[in-house]
Protein backbone atom coordinates (compact mmCIF):
# COMPACT_ATOMS: atom_id res chain seq x y z
CA UNK A 1 0.00 0.00 0.00
CA UNK A 2 2.81 2.34 0.96
CA UNK A 3 4.57 1.51 -1.81
CA UNK A 4 1.41 2.21 -4.15
CA UNK A 5 1.21 5.60 -2.43
CA UNK A 6 4.57 6.57 -3.07
CA UNK A 7 4.26 5.61 -6.81
CA UNK A 8 0.96 7.83 -7.07
CA UNK A 9 2.72 10.55 -5.78
CA UNK A 10 5.80 10.21 -7.88
CA UNK A 11 3.68 9.68 -10.94
CA UNK A 12 1.65 12.71 -10.55
CA UNK A 13 4.87 14.95 -9.81
CA UNK A 14 6.08 13.58 -13.30
CA UNK A 15 2.05 14.32 -14.33
CA UNK A 16 2.59 17.72 -13.26
CA UNK A 17 6.34 18.56 -15.46
CA UNK A 18 4.62 16.88 -18.47
CA UNK A 19 1.55 19.14 -17.96
CA UNK A 20 3.48 21.93 -17.52
CA UNK A 21 5.66 21.47 -20.83
CA UNK A 22 2.03 20.28 -22.46
CA UNK A 23 0.49 23.44 -21.83
CA UNK A 24 3.05 25.60 -24.12
CA UNK A 25 1.59 22.90 -26.91
CA UNK A 26 -1.48 22.70 -26.29
CA UNK A 27 -1.63 27.16 -26.22
CA UNK A 28 -0.06 27.50 -29.39
CA UNK A 29 -1.48 25.28 -30.83
CA UNK A 30 -5.04 27.21 -29.49
CA UNK A 31 -3.59 30.80 -31.19
CA UNK A 32 -1.78 29.38 -34.41
CA UNK A 33 -2.92 25.97 -35.07
CA UNK A 34 0.62 25.39 -34.50
CA UNK A 35 2.88 22.60 -33.35
CA UNK A 36 5.98 23.96 -31.46
CA UNK A 37 8.62 21.61 -31.69
CA UNK A 38 10.86 23.99 -30.45
CA UNK A 39 8.97 23.84 -27.28
CA UNK A 40 10.96 21.27 -25.62
CA UNK A 41 14.06 22.70 -26.44
CA UNK A 42 13.20 25.99 -24.37
CA UNK A 43 13.18 23.91 -21.54
CA UNK A 44 16.35 22.98 -21.78
CA UNK A 45 17.33 26.27 -22.15
CA UNK A 46 15.66 27.00 -19.12
CA UNK A 47 17.68 24.49 -16.72
CA UNK A 48 21.55 25.51 -18.90
CA UNK A 49 20.31 29.67 -18.18
CA UNK A 50 19.40 28.36 -14.61
CA UNK A 51 23.16 26.78 -14.76
CA UNK A 52 24.35 29.87 -16.12
CA UNK A 53 22.37 32.49 -13.62
CA UNK A 54 23.42 30.08 -10.44
CA UNK A 55 27.05 30.08 -11.30
CA UNK A 56 27.30 33.97 -11.45
CA UNK A 57 24.65 34.59 -8.42
CA UNK A 58 25.57 31.93 -6.38
CA UNK A 59 28.93 33.72 -5.24
CA UNK A 60 27.36 37.11 -4.72
CA UNK A 61 23.74 36.53 -2.98
CA UNK A 62 23.34 33.61 -1.02
CA UNK A 63 20.09 32.38 0.58
CA UNK A 64 16.49 32.19 -0.85
CA UNK A 65 17.07 35.70 -2.36
CA UNK A 66 19.91 33.96 -5.03
CA UNK A 67 18.02 31.08 -5.41
CA UNK A 68 15.03 33.39 -6.51
CA UNK A 69 17.19 35.56 -8.51
CA UNK A 70 18.49 32.58 -10.54
CA UNK A 71 14.83 31.07 -11.22
CA UNK A 72 14.17 35.02 -12.20
CA UNK A 73 16.67 34.98 -14.45
CA UNK A 74 16.19 31.23 -15.86
CA UNK A 75 12.38 32.09 -16.56
CA UNK A 76 12.73 35.48 -18.41
CA UNK A 77 15.62 34.28 -20.02
CA UNK A 78 13.41 31.58 -21.36
CA UNK A 79 10.43 33.46 -22.31
CA UNK A 80 12.88 35.95 -24.32
CA UNK A 81 13.61 33.43 -26.32
CA UNK A 82 10.24 32.16 -27.25
CA UNK A 83 9.51 35.51 -27.90
CA UNK A 84 11.91 35.68 -30.70
CA UNK A 85 11.46 32.26 -31.74
CA UNK A 86 7.62 33.25 -32.32
CA UNK A 87 8.78 37.31 -33.96
CA UNK A 88 11.48 35.64 -36.32
CA UNK A 89 10.46 32.46 -37.10
CA UNK A 90 6.87 31.52 -36.69
CA UNK A 91 5.49 35.33 -37.37
CA UNK A 92 6.68 35.34 -41.07
CA UNK A 93 5.47 32.21 -42.20
CA UNK A 94 2.09 32.69 -40.52
CA UNK A 95 0.03 32.92 -43.33
CA UNK A 96 2.11 29.87 -45.37
CA UNK A 97 0.20 27.13 -45.54
CA UNK A 98 0.68 24.85 -42.27
CA UNK A 99 3.32 22.73 -43.40
CA UNK A 100 5.71 25.22 -43.74
CA UNK A 101 5.08 26.20 -40.18
CA UNK A 102 5.63 23.01 -39.05
CA UNK A 103 8.84 22.74 -40.78
CA UNK A 104 9.65 26.07 -39.56
CA UNK A 105 9.34 24.31 -35.73
CA UNK A 106 11.44 21.11 -36.38
CA UNK A 107 14.53 23.19 -37.79
CA UNK A 108 14.15 25.92 -34.86
CA UNK A 109 14.32 22.44 -32.67
CA UNK A 110 17.45 21.26 -34.45
CA UNK A 111 18.85 25.17 -34.81
CA UNK A 112 18.41 24.77 -30.37
CA UNK A 113 19.51 21.66 -29.90
CA UNK A 114 23.06 22.10 -32.17
CA UNK A 115 23.26 25.53 -31.60
CA UNK A 116 23.09 24.53 -27.36
CA UNK A 117 25.69 22.04 -28.04
CA UNK A 118 27.93 24.21 -29.87
CA UNK A 119 27.49 27.17 -27.24
CA UNK A 120 26.67 25.13 -23.96
CA UNK A 121 28.95 22.47 -25.24
CA UNK A 122 28.30 18.14 -25.61
CA UNK A 123 29.10 17.22 -22.25
CA UNK A 124 26.21 17.02 -19.41
CA UNK A 125 26.70 19.88 -17.26
CA UNK A 126 26.21 19.15 -12.93
CA UNK A 127 23.43 21.40 -12.23
CA UNK A 128 23.40 22.98 -8.74
CA UNK A 129 21.35 22.14 -6.20
CA UNK A 130 18.78 25.29 -5.39
CA UNK A 131 16.57 23.53 -2.85
CA UNK A 132 19.60 23.02 -0.32
CA UNK A 133 19.56 19.45 1.53
CA UNK A 134 18.62 16.37 -0.42
CA UNK A 135 17.16 14.56 2.67
CA UNK A 136 13.96 13.07 1.59
CA UNK A 137 11.24 14.02 3.62
CA UNK A 138 9.12 11.98 5.85
CA UNK A 139 5.01 12.14 5.97
CA UNK A 140 4.00 9.02 8.09
CA UNK A 141 5.10 5.81 6.51
CA UNK A 142 5.58 7.64 3.02
CA UNK A 143 9.50 8.67 2.28
CA UNK A 144 9.20 11.19 0.06
CA UNK A 145 12.33 12.58 -2.02
CA UNK A 146 12.95 16.22 -1.19
CA UNK A 147 12.77 17.57 -5.10
CA UNK A 148 9.76 15.36 -5.67
CA UNK A 149 7.71 17.57 -3.28
CA UNK A 150 9.36 20.63 -4.61
CA UNK A 151 8.11 19.48 -7.71
CA UNK A 152 4.61 18.95 -6.74
CA UNK A 153 4.47 22.32 -4.79
CA UNK A 154 5.21 23.97 -7.77
CA UNK A 155 3.39 22.67 -10.37
CA UNK A 156 0.45 23.52 -8.33
CA UNK A 157 1.41 26.89 -7.32
CA UNK A 158 1.74 27.44 -11.59
CA UNK A 159 -1.14 25.61 -12.81
CA UNK A 160 -3.59 27.35 -10.55
CA UNK A 161 -2.08 30.75 -11.44
CA UNK A 162 -1.90 29.44 -15.16
CA UNK A 163 -6.24 28.85 -14.67
CA UNK A 164 -6.81 32.21 -13.31
CA UNK A 165 -4.35 33.89 -15.49
CA UNK A 166 -6.58 31.65 -18.83
CA UNK A 167 -10.35 31.98 -17.19
CA UNK A 168 -9.90 35.59 -15.48
CA UNK A 169 -7.64 37.82 -16.97
CA UNK A 170 -8.39 40.15 -19.99
CA UNK A 171 -5.14 38.00 -22.03
CA UNK A 172 -6.87 35.03 -20.74
CA UNK A 173 -9.95 35.52 -22.49
CA UNK A 174 -8.88 37.18 -25.24
CA UNK A 175 -6.59 33.81 -26.07
CA UNK A 176 -9.28 31.57 -25.51
CA UNK A 177 -11.07 34.34 -28.16
CA UNK A 178 -8.60 33.77 -30.73
CA UNK A 179 -8.67 29.85 -30.48
CA UNK A 180 -12.07 29.54 -30.84
CA UNK A 181 -12.59 32.13 -34.08
CA UNK A 182 -9.51 34.63 -34.75
CA UNK A 183 -11.74 36.15 -36.76
CA UNK A 184 -14.36 37.35 -34.43
CA UNK A 185 -11.55 38.02 -31.83
CA UNK A 186 -10.22 40.47 -34.27
CA UNK A 187 -13.67 42.13 -34.63
CA UNK A 188 -13.41 42.67 -30.72
CA UNK A 189 -10.78 45.02 -31.13
CA UNK A 190 -8.19 41.84 -29.75
CA UNK A 191 -4.72 42.62 -31.10
CA UNK A 192 -4.17 39.41 -32.34
CA UNK A 193 0.08 39.56 -32.51
CA UNK A 194 -0.11 40.65 -29.21
CA UNK A 195 -1.73 38.09 -27.69
CA UNK A 196 0.40 35.34 -29.93
CA UNK A 197 3.35 36.91 -28.24
CA UNK A 198 1.99 36.35 -24.89
CA UNK A 199 1.09 32.86 -25.44
CA UNK A 200 4.55 32.00 -25.82
CA UNK A 201 6.05 34.11 -23.48
CA UNK A 202 3.69 32.39 -20.76
CA UNK A 203 4.58 28.98 -22.55
CA UNK A 204 8.01 29.68 -22.27
CA UNK A 205 8.04 30.18 -18.62
CA UNK A 206 6.06 26.93 -17.68
CA UNK A 207 8.61 25.04 -19.82
CA UNK A 208 11.52 27.08 -18.35
CA UNK A 209 10.02 26.40 -14.78
CA UNK A 210 9.25 22.58 -15.78
CA UNK A 211 13.07 22.49 -16.92
CA UNK A 212 14.28 24.04 -13.48
CA UNK A 213 12.54 21.00 -11.24
CA UNK A 214 13.39 18.11 -13.49
CA UNK A 215 17.10 19.57 -13.45
CA UNK A 216 16.88 19.53 -9.39
CA UNK A 217 15.83 16.05 -9.16
CA UNK A 218 17.76 14.92 -12.06
CA UNK A 219 21.28 17.22 -11.43
CA UNK A 220 22.49 16.99 -15.31
CA UNK A 221 21.82 18.60 -17.72
CA UNK A 222 22.91 18.78 -21.43
CA UNK A 223 21.79 20.11 -24.75
CA UNK A 224 19.20 17.30 -25.90
CA UNK A 225 17.37 17.01 -22.86
CA UNK A 226 14.62 18.58 -24.00
CA UNK A 227 13.83 16.41 -26.93
CA UNK A 228 12.25 13.29 -25.37
CA UNK A 229 10.51 15.44 -22.77
CA UNK A 230 9.32 17.67 -25.50
CA UNK A 231 7.98 14.55 -27.45
CA UNK A 232 6.09 12.93 -24.91
CA UNK A 233 4.62 16.24 -23.13
CA UNK A 234 3.29 16.57 -26.56
CA UNK A 235 1.81 13.27 -26.85
CA UNK A 236 0.22 14.00 -23.49
CA UNK A 237 -1.26 16.95 -25.00
CA UNK A 238 -2.51 15.55 -27.81
CA UNK A 239 -4.11 12.46 -25.96
CA UNK A 240 -5.58 15.00 -23.25
CA UNK A 241 -6.89 16.73 -26.55
CA UNK A 242 -4.84 19.07 -28.38
CA UNK A 243 -6.07 23.02 -27.70
CA UNK A 244 -7.56 22.07 -24.40
CA UNK A 245 -6.04 23.47 -21.26
CA UNK A 246 -7.73 20.98 -19.30
CA UNK A 247 -6.86 18.32 -21.19
CA UNK A 248 -3.23 18.56 -21.32
CA UNK A 249 -3.33 18.72 -17.71
CA UNK A 250 -5.18 15.86 -17.36
CA UNK A 251 -2.41 14.07 -20.77
CA UNK A 252 0.37 14.90 -18.36
CA UNK A 253 -0.75 13.59 -15.01
CA UNK A 254 -2.24 10.33 -17.33
CA UNK A 255 1.05 10.14 -18.68
CA UNK A 256 3.37 10.41 -15.40
CA UNK A 257 0.85 7.76 -13.45
CA UNK A 258 1.43 5.60 -16.49
CA UNK A 259 5.17 5.86 -16.80
CA UNK A 260 5.82 5.48 -13.21
CA UNK A 261 3.77 2.10 -12.94
CA UNK A 262 4.93 0.77 -16.29
CA UNK A 263 8.52 1.53 -14.44
CA UNK A 264 7.74 -0.02 -11.73
CA UNK A 265 6.06 -3.29 -13.55
CA UNK A 266 7.77 -6.27 -14.59
CA UNK A 267 7.60 -4.44 -17.52
CA UNK A 268 9.52 -1.53 -16.73
CA UNK A 269 11.85 -1.14 -19.74
CA UNK A 270 9.04 0.33 -21.88
CA UNK A 271 8.72 3.06 -19.33
CA UNK A 272 10.00 5.64 -22.16
CA UNK A 273 7.65 4.13 -25.09
CA UNK A 274 4.48 4.27 -22.93
CA UNK A 275 3.97 8.00 -24.06
CA UNK A 276 4.03 7.09 -27.60
CA UNK A 277 1.63 3.72 -27.17
CA UNK A 278 -0.81 6.00 -25.68
CA UNK A 279 -0.75 8.68 -27.94
CA UNK A 280 -1.14 5.65 -30.71
CA UNK A 281 -3.93 4.41 -28.58
CA UNK A 282 -5.85 7.85 -28.55
CA UNK A 283 -5.28 8.31 -31.87
CA UNK A 284 -7.23 4.82 -32.68
CA UNK A 285 -9.90 5.27 -30.14
CA UNK A 286 -10.50 9.28 -29.90
CA UNK A 287 -8.51 11.10 -32.33
CA UNK A 288 -9.45 14.60 -31.01
CA UNK A 289 -8.24 13.59 -27.30
CA UNK A 290 -10.18 12.84 -24.03
CA UNK A 291 -11.10 16.74 -23.37
CA UNK A 292 -11.02 17.27 -27.32
CA UNK A 293 -14.59 18.47 -29.01
CA UNK A 294 -12.52 17.60 -32.45
CA UNK A 295 -12.58 19.83 -34.88
CA UNK A 296 -15.59 21.64 -36.47
CA UNK A 297 -14.91 22.42 -40.17
CA UNK A 298 -17.25 25.22 -41.58
CA UNK A 299 -18.50 25.09 -44.78
CA UNK B 1 -16.65 65.39 -45.15
CA UNK B 2 -18.96 62.44 -44.44
CA UNK B 3 -18.93 60.84 -40.97
CA UNK B 4 -18.00 57.43 -43.08
CA UNK B 5 -16.64 57.33 -46.79
CA UNK B 6 -16.14 54.85 -48.56
CA UNK B 7 -14.36 55.50 -52.43
CA UNK B 8 -13.28 53.57 -55.12
CA UNK B 9 -13.17 49.94 -52.74
CA UNK B 10 -12.02 48.01 -54.78
CA UNK B 11 -11.50 44.01 -53.15
CA UNK B 12 -9.83 40.81 -54.70
CA UNK B 13 -9.93 37.14 -53.62
CA UNK B 14 -7.59 35.99 -55.62
CA UNK B 15 -8.30 36.03 -59.12
CA UNK B 16 -12.30 37.09 -58.19
CA UNK B 17 -12.87 40.71 -58.22
CA UNK B 18 -15.65 41.10 -55.16
CA UNK B 19 -16.26 44.77 -55.03
CA UNK B 20 -15.11 46.48 -58.17
CA UNK B 21 -15.08 50.61 -57.10
CA UNK B 22 -17.60 51.14 -54.75
CA UNK B 23 -17.91 54.35 -53.36
CA UNK B 24 -20.61 54.89 -50.68
CA UNK B 25 -21.23 57.16 -47.60
CA UNK B 26 -23.02 57.68 -43.78
CA UNK B 27 -23.66 60.28 -42.22
CA UNK B 28 -23.69 60.52 -38.69
CA UNK B 29 -26.65 59.47 -36.85
CA UNK B 30 -27.91 57.32 -39.71
CA UNK B 31 -29.28 54.38 -40.52
CA UNK B 32 -28.11 53.06 -44.30
CA UNK B 33 -28.73 49.92 -45.60
CA UNK B 34 -27.16 48.14 -47.83
CA UNK B 35 -29.14 45.70 -50.01
CA UNK B 36 -28.46 43.25 -53.14
CA UNK B 37 -28.23 39.49 -53.37
CA UNK B 38 -26.35 36.44 -52.17
CA UNK B 39 -22.85 37.07 -53.39
CA UNK B 40 -23.38 40.84 -54.65
CA UNK B 41 -20.11 41.47 -51.87
CA UNK B 42 -22.13 43.53 -49.34
CA UNK B 43 -20.15 41.03 -46.34
CA UNK B 44 -16.41 41.26 -48.41
CA UNK B 45 -17.42 45.82 -47.91
CA UNK B 46 -18.35 45.05 -44.48
CA UNK B 47 -14.89 42.83 -44.14
CA UNK B 48 -13.01 45.60 -45.96
CA UNK B 49 -14.12 47.99 -43.92
CA UNK B 50 -13.56 46.05 -40.25
CA UNK B 51 -9.70 45.85 -41.86
CA UNK B 52 -10.44 41.85 -41.69
CA UNK B 53 -9.43 42.13 -45.92
CA UNK B 54 -7.24 44.30 -47.32
CA UNK B 55 -8.71 46.54 -50.60
CA UNK B 56 -6.38 46.92 -53.52
CA UNK B 57 -7.02 49.81 -54.60
CA UNK B 58 -9.75 52.84 -52.71
CA UNK B 59 -10.21 54.51 -49.96
CA UNK B 60 -11.83 54.69 -46.34
CA UNK B 61 -12.43 57.64 -44.13
CA UNK B 62 -13.68 57.52 -40.88
CA UNK B 63 -14.35 60.88 -39.37
CA UNK B 64 -11.76 62.53 -40.97
CA UNK B 65 -9.43 60.04 -41.03
CA UNK B 66 -7.75 57.86 -43.24
CA UNK B 67 -8.23 54.54 -41.95
CA UNK B 68 -7.60 51.96 -45.46
CA UNK B 69 -4.59 50.74 -43.88
CA UNK B 70 -5.55 50.37 -40.27
CA UNK B 71 -5.58 47.06 -38.87
CA UNK B 72 -8.69 45.63 -37.14
CA UNK B 73 -7.88 46.44 -33.34
CA UNK B 74 -7.04 50.01 -34.62
CA UNK B 75 -10.29 50.31 -36.44
CA UNK B 76 -12.43 48.74 -33.80
CA UNK B 77 -10.59 51.48 -30.99
CA UNK B 78 -11.83 54.11 -33.59
CA UNK B 79 -15.17 53.25 -33.31
CA UNK B 80 -15.88 50.94 -36.05
CA UNK B 81 -17.39 47.60 -34.68
CA UNK B 82 -19.46 45.12 -36.57
CA UNK B 83 -21.48 42.02 -35.87
CA UNK B 84 -20.67 39.89 -38.61
CA UNK B 85 -22.63 37.28 -40.94
CA UNK B 86 -23.13 34.21 -38.65
CA UNK B 87 -22.75 36.15 -36.16
CA UNK B 88 -19.63 34.05 -34.56
CA UNK B 89 -20.30 34.17 -31.23
CA UNK B 90 -17.42 32.35 -28.93
CA UNK B 91 -19.82 29.14 -28.54
CA UNK B 92 -17.80 27.84 -25.81
CA UNK B 93 -17.23 30.68 -23.61
CA UNK B 94 -20.47 32.24 -21.50
CA UNK B 95 -22.89 34.63 -22.33
CA UNK B 96 -20.98 37.10 -19.84
CA UNK B 97 -17.22 36.37 -21.87
CA UNK B 98 -18.84 36.83 -24.76
CA UNK B 99 -20.10 40.63 -23.67
CA UNK B 100 -16.96 41.10 -22.13
CA UNK B 101 -15.41 40.37 -24.79
CA UNK B 102 -17.10 43.20 -26.24
CA UNK B 103 -15.63 45.50 -24.23
CA UNK B 104 -12.31 44.47 -24.65
CA UNK B 105 -10.82 47.48 -26.01
CA UNK B 106 -12.38 49.42 -23.14
CA UNK B 107 -10.78 49.76 -19.35
CA UNK B 108 -13.57 51.62 -17.53
CA UNK B 109 -14.85 49.10 -15.23
CA UNK B 110 -17.92 50.72 -14.00
CA UNK B 111 -18.98 52.32 -17.63
CA UNK B 112 -19.02 48.81 -18.36
CA UNK B 113 -20.90 47.27 -16.42
CA UNK B 114 -23.66 49.90 -16.65
CA UNK B 115 -23.64 49.08 -20.73
CA UNK B 116 -24.19 45.07 -19.75
CA UNK B 117 -27.06 46.39 -18.08
CA UNK B 118 -28.30 48.35 -21.12
CA UNK B 119 -27.80 45.67 -23.23
CA UNK B 120 -30.33 43.60 -20.97
CA UNK B 121 -32.52 46.25 -21.16
CA UNK B 122 -32.39 45.38 -25.04
CA UNK B 123 -32.09 41.84 -24.61
CA UNK B 124 -33.64 40.74 -21.38
CA UNK B 125 -33.68 36.84 -22.50
CA UNK B 126 -29.62 37.16 -22.81
CA UNK B 127 -30.03 37.59 -18.77
CA UNK B 128 -31.64 35.05 -18.45
CA UNK B 129 -28.67 33.04 -20.11
CA UNK B 130 -25.85 35.03 -18.28
CA UNK B 131 -23.75 31.94 -17.43
CA UNK B 132 -24.76 29.10 -19.99
CA UNK B 133 -22.67 28.90 -22.72
CA UNK B 134 -23.07 30.99 -26.20
CA UNK B 135 -23.11 27.74 -28.55
CA UNK B 136 -25.99 26.58 -26.52
CA UNK B 137 -28.01 29.55 -26.78
CA UNK B 138 -30.81 29.51 -30.25
CA UNK B 139 -30.29 31.23 -33.48
CA UNK B 140 -32.15 34.09 -32.44
CA UNK B 141 -30.65 34.20 -28.90
CA UNK B 142 -27.02 34.23 -30.48
CA UNK B 143 -28.00 37.21 -33.09
CA UNK B 144 -29.12 38.94 -29.53
CA UNK B 145 -25.64 38.23 -28.06
CA UNK B 146 -24.23 38.98 -31.31
CA UNK B 147 -25.55 42.70 -31.40
CA UNK B 148 -25.21 43.46 -27.61
CA UNK B 149 -21.49 42.32 -27.60
CA UNK B 150 -21.27 44.35 -30.22
CA UNK B 151 -22.71 47.60 -28.52
CA UNK B 152 -20.39 46.40 -25.60
CA UNK B 153 -17.65 48.55 -27.43
CA UNK B 154 -19.42 51.95 -27.72
CA UNK B 155 -19.43 51.67 -31.44
CA UNK B 156 -19.87 54.97 -33.19
CA UNK B 157 -20.52 53.08 -36.06
CA UNK B 158 -22.65 49.74 -35.56
CA UNK B 159 -22.71 47.90 -38.98
CA UNK B 160 -24.55 44.55 -39.02
CA UNK B 161 -24.46 41.71 -41.38
CA UNK B 162 -27.75 39.64 -41.96
CA UNK B 163 -29.23 40.53 -38.61
CA UNK B 164 -32.42 38.98 -39.67
CA UNK B 165 -30.95 35.70 -41.26
CA UNK B 166 -32.49 32.32 -40.52
CA UNK B 167 -34.79 34.09 -37.61
CA UNK B 168 -38.59 33.30 -36.75
CA UNK B 169 -40.66 36.47 -38.35
CA UNK B 170 -41.95 37.85 -35.28
CA UNK B 171 -37.96 37.88 -33.95
CA UNK B 172 -37.06 39.78 -37.03
CA UNK B 173 -39.30 42.58 -36.43
CA UNK B 174 -37.96 42.39 -32.91
CA UNK B 175 -34.47 42.82 -33.97
CA UNK B 176 -35.65 45.63 -36.01
CA UNK B 177 -36.98 47.20 -34.01
CA UNK B 178 -33.97 47.73 -31.01
CA UNK B 179 -31.91 48.55 -34.42
CA UNK B 180 -34.04 51.58 -34.12
CA UNK B 181 -33.93 51.83 -30.90
CA UNK B 182 -29.97 51.96 -30.69
CA UNK B 183 -30.31 54.39 -33.60
CA UNK B 184 -32.16 56.47 -31.87
CA UNK B 185 -29.54 56.46 -28.66
CA UNK B 186 -27.23 58.47 -30.92
CA UNK B 187 -25.01 54.82 -32.53
CA UNK B 188 -24.65 55.64 -36.12
CA UNK B 189 -25.87 52.38 -37.96
CA UNK B 190 -24.66 50.32 -41.30
CA UNK B 191 -27.19 47.22 -41.94
CA UNK B 192 -26.62 44.98 -44.18
CA UNK B 193 -29.89 42.79 -45.45
CA UNK B 194 -31.22 40.63 -47.70
CA UNK B 195 -34.57 41.41 -45.84
CA UNK B 196 -34.88 45.13 -47.80
CA UNK B 197 -38.50 45.23 -46.75
CA UNK B 198 -37.84 45.73 -43.47
CA UNK B 199 -34.37 46.94 -43.46
CA UNK B 200 -35.75 50.04 -45.96
CA UNK B 201 -38.75 50.61 -43.57
CA UNK B 202 -36.15 51.59 -40.52
CA UNK B 203 -33.81 53.43 -42.46
CA UNK B 204 -32.70 56.71 -43.93
CA UNK B 205 -30.81 55.63 -46.96
CA UNK B 206 -30.04 53.22 -48.85
CA UNK B 207 -27.92 51.40 -51.63
CA UNK B 208 -28.19 48.85 -53.92
CA UNK B 209 -25.35 46.34 -54.52
CA UNK B 210 -24.81 44.45 -57.71
CA UNK B 211 -22.10 41.98 -58.22
CA UNK B 212 -20.08 44.37 -56.76
CA UNK B 213 -20.65 47.55 -57.79
CA UNK B 214 -23.43 50.21 -56.59
CA UNK B 215 -26.35 50.19 -58.49
CA UNK B 216 -28.72 52.39 -57.55
CA UNK B 217 -28.28 54.81 -54.08
CA UNK B 218 -31.52 56.91 -52.83
CA UNK B 219 -33.68 58.01 -49.56
CA UNK B 220 -35.08 54.62 -48.00
CA UNK B 221 -38.26 55.46 -48.86
CA UNK B 222 -37.71 56.03 -52.66
CA UNK B 223 -35.98 52.92 -52.75
CA UNK B 224 -39.09 50.80 -51.16
CA UNK B 225 -41.05 53.27 -54.34
CA UNK B 226 -38.55 52.30 -57.06
CA UNK B 227 -40.16 50.00 -60.00
CA UNK B 228 -36.60 47.67 -60.41
CA UNK B 229 -35.97 47.33 -56.63
CA UNK B 230 -39.62 46.22 -55.85
CA UNK B 231 -39.27 43.72 -58.73
CA UNK B 232 -35.86 42.09 -58.06
CA UNK B 233 -35.91 42.80 -53.94
CA UNK B 234 -39.15 43.44 -52.37
CA UNK B 235 -40.89 40.37 -54.02
CA UNK B 236 -42.88 42.17 -56.61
Amino acid sequence: MQEFLQQVINGIAWGGVYALIALGYTMVYGVLRLINFAHGDVYMFGAFMAFYASMWIGPRVTGVGGVVLVILFAILASVALGVVIERFAYRPVRHHPRLTALITAIGVSLLLENGGQQVFGADPQPFPSLFGSAEPIQIGGLIIVRSIVYILVCTTALLLLLQYIVMYTRFGKAMRAISQDPTAAALMGINIDNVITATFALGSALAAAAGLLVASYNPQIDPYMGLLPGLKAFAAAVVGGIGSIPGAVIGGLVLGLAEVFVGASAYGDWREAIAFALLIVILLVKPSGLLGTGIVEKV
Amino acid sequence: MSFLQVDNLVTRYGAITALQGVSLRVEEGEIVTLIGANGAGKTTLLRTLSGILRPATGAITFRGENITPWQTDRIVRAGIVQSPEGRLVFRGMSVRENLQLGAYTRRDRDEIAKDMGHVFELFPRLKERLNQSAGTLSGGEQQMLAIGRALMSRPKLLMLDEPSLGLAPLLVREIFRIVEEINREGVTVLLVEQNARQALAIAHRGYVLQTGQVVMEDTAAALAQNEVVRKAYLGG
